[in-house]
């Protein structure tokens, strides 16, 4: 394409019209800046969750680490501690995020791969040797089909570590619906697993309010080819799930919600973005309001983790990714979000390298101590056109809410294939925009050079077996030298009370790992009462 | 009779994006197209192909495994007496590994950042160099 060819679109990337020029008449004759955006800090949240937003410290840097085997991630948290990272994640392997062991023959070649591999309390103990959990303002997991499983794994860390669970906090993903429209790392059928979920939740506001019990993930529906309508609306839609079960469960439905979170893509439409972190929290607060009539206002405030789009970025030119990410970032800091993790700009060819990773965090650094966004709490607040499109997005997103509601609610529509099929076309659609250059993708569809076209190699993966037979023979160690009986009597136990569908699961699962069963092994005892959850063939078009 | 195309998910990896847009752009080409569903086994795929009658296999891989993947599922179509079925792959693909996935029996590789259009031509010109069937039927 030719320079005089290329035109960027008139549509934000949910496709909302944008007019030349925003003002007064832009925002209904009633529009109310008291009802609509309130303070920050105060109801409806629209400017923020706190008073001060970021003035005294900004929002909680943590990127996505944990790779190989738990001694390596030990010393990558180390390492990262000391160049000023805020908070921690543990990306889980794929075999850990479906329940099963390192031993195992499914999790051949996976083992080690996309984070690290837990089997039992002894890999905790070896990932946080040196680190004390209380220094960590939050550590945060990829735990879903396993949410209480990691819970249970952390409390028992503690315990070896003389810590009290109320001494330090964890930021759980811990949502299982959405891995049965696009993560995929379900485990159980639905029904088990919003339970497992629920029990995490329910757990939390009573014992744990300091932790979060659950980021609802807005963001996988983004990274799967969502617009910022669907990433809003079906992730309220999740909530609502969440939401029934927490009320009719015997726990106070206020102490509950508020240790749950969500999880938002900070995509590339700039304004869009802002705007979509302000609707959400103008939207929490109206749904606990008016449908689970939380009265208690601080309760209602939402809190946000945000994670810059991986899948904004290009494997052409690659250097161009970390101007993506900044930009992405900035909506971050705009929209006003508690914590943000953001993309390394080489995601796109092999998995970040360590100079990547630094780039990456010093992003967020400059954005938060060098910009001058942090001193005031939502600086676009009162821009017509920003509040214009908050407005849109949250009517947009209530409607498809409603759509959703009306199907019987999102547990009905992930069943019916509504959701997946929603962001497939969504996705199909992003592909063909690019494909004709109706969207703009500098570098790949547009001012290209001719060499770069295909861009880097991409690095071969390590597919690497020393991960796996280091965590197997760790394995065979555990299992020759733990107390067997006391392993098959709280297995036992375990599958008694799952069998019973009114026990909170926590407290058993911690009896598990107390006595060093393995993740595997305890699954295996919850899949002899749940079943197992299998996708099956789809037919598309013909 | 519009041609079927199996689009697979081996391994534990739960990204399908890539695959479920492939699907969308054959299916545009007036393929019937069938999805694997997440996590399915080399024999489980190699069986569904065989029963669907599908005129070709695409294996959708961004885990790294992509190697291990293809060659078992080519055995398993092979045993299966459907040595006549092309595979394609799409995904992260490094491109030091295309000579052994074409030693494997892999058509061809479809990598990330390929058009619409790019797609489609893999497809039908992998299935039209080893139809057993006379050129041209599968034109459209």
């Amino acid at each position: 394409m030719r320079a005089d060819d290329v035109g960027s679109s008139l549509e934000t990337e949910s496709a909302i019209p944008v007019q030349p020029l925003y003002d007064r008449g832009s925002l209904p004759p009633d529009w109310d800046p008291d009802e609509r955006l309130g303070r920050p800090g105060r109801p409806p949240y629209t400017r923020g969750p706190d008073e001060d937003m970021y003035r005294e410290r900004p929002w909680i840097m943590a990127q996505y680490s944990g790779f190989s085997i738990p001694e390596e991630t030990n010393k990558r948290i180390k390492r990262l501690i000391e160049a000023g990272q805020t908070g921690f994640s543990m990306a889980l392997d794929l075999p850990t995020q479906v329940g099963l062991d390192s031993d195992d023959p499914r999790a051949a070649g996976e083992v080690g791969k996309v984070g690290v591999p837990i089997d039992s309390l002894r890999d905790m103990e070896i990932l946080l040797e040196g680190v004390d959990l209380r220094a960590l303002r939050q550590p945060r997991t990829t735990a879903n089909s396993i949410g209480p499983m990691m819970v249970a794994l952390f409390l028992c860390a503690a315990e070896k570590q003389g810590v009290r669970p109320e001494e330090f906090s964890v930021l759980l993903q811990n949502d299982v619906l959405k891995e049965y429209v696009v993560r995929g790392t379900y485990i159980f059928p639905p029904v088990h697993g919003v339970r497992l979920t629920s029990d995490v939740i329910e757990y939390c506001g009573k014992y744990l309010p300091h932790w979060t019990s659950i980021n609802v993930c807005g963001g996988h529906y983004r990274e799967a080819g969502g617009t910022a309508v669907q990433e809003l609306a079906f992730s309220f839609a999740d909530a609502i799930v969440y939401l029934d079960e927490a009320q009719r469960r015997g726990t106070p439905l206020q102490d509950q919600v508020s240790t749950i979170w969500f999880f938002f893509n900070a995509h590339s439409d700039l304004l869009e973005e802002v705007a979509k972190f302000r609707a959400a929290r103008r939207m929490w607060d109206t749904l606990l309001r008016t449908r689970y009539h939380i009265e208690h206002a601080p309760a209602r405030a939402l809190r946000i983790l945000a994670y810059t789009g991986g899948s904004t970025l290009t494997r052409q030119e690659p250097m161009n990714n970390i101007i993506r990410v900044t930009l992405n970032a900035l909506a971050g800091a705009l929209g006003g979000v508690q914590t943000m993790g953001t993309s390394s700009y080489d995601e796109g060819i092999a998995l970040p390298s360590d100079d990547a990773a630094m780039i990456s965090l010093r992003t967020q650094q400059i954005i938060a101590y060098e910009s001058g966004v942090t001193r005031t709490a939502d600086p676009l607040g009162g821009s017509y056109f920003v509040e214009s499109l908050t407005d849109e997005l949250e009517r947009l997103a209530w409607a498809e809410i409603e759509k959703v509601e009306a199907m019987g609610g999102a547990t009905v529509a992930i069943e019916s294939g509504y959701f997946r099929n929603a962001i497939a076309d969504s996705a199909y659609r992003w592909e063909m925009d690019v494909a004709s250059g109706a969207r703009v993708k500098v570098g790949l569809n547009a001012f290209t050079i001719a060499d770069e076209r295909d861009g880097p190699q991409i690095a071969a993966f390590k597919t690497d077996r020393s991960a796996q037979h280091h965590m197997t023979e760790r394995l065979k160690d555990l299992r020759a030298t733990r107390d067997k009986n006391a392993v098959e009597l709280q297995l036992g136990n375990l599958r008694a009370a799952a069998a019973n569908p009114n026990t909170n699961l926590i407290p058993a699962l911690t009896d598990c790992f107390r006595v060093y069963a393995t993740l595997g092994e305890v699954v295996s005892a919850l899949e002899s009462v749940f079943g197992r959850y299998e996708q099956g063939l789809s037919r598309i078009g013909g | 009779m519009p041609q079927r195309v199996l689009i697979a998910k081996p391994g534990l990896d739960g990204h399908d994006r890539g695959g479920l847009v492939v699907a969308r752009i054959l299916r545009d080409a007036g393929f019937e197209v069938i999805y694997s569903g997440l996590r399915q086994s080399p024999d489980v795929i190699a069986h569904t192909a065989v029963s669907e009658d599908v005129d070709l296999v695409g294996i959708s891989l961004l885990s790294g495994s992509h190697l291990e993947h293809c060659a078992a599922i080519r055995q398993r179509l092979d045993e299966l007496g459907a040595n006549d079925v092309p595979i394609v792959i799409g995904g992260v693909i490094p491109d030091e590994d295309i000579p052994t996935l074409r030693e494997i029996g892999v058509s061809a590789v479809v990598g990330v950042g390929a058009t619409p259009s790019e797609v489609v031509s893999a497809v039908v010109d992998s299935i039209a160099s080893t139809c057993i069937r006379p050129v041209g039927e599968g034109d459209r």
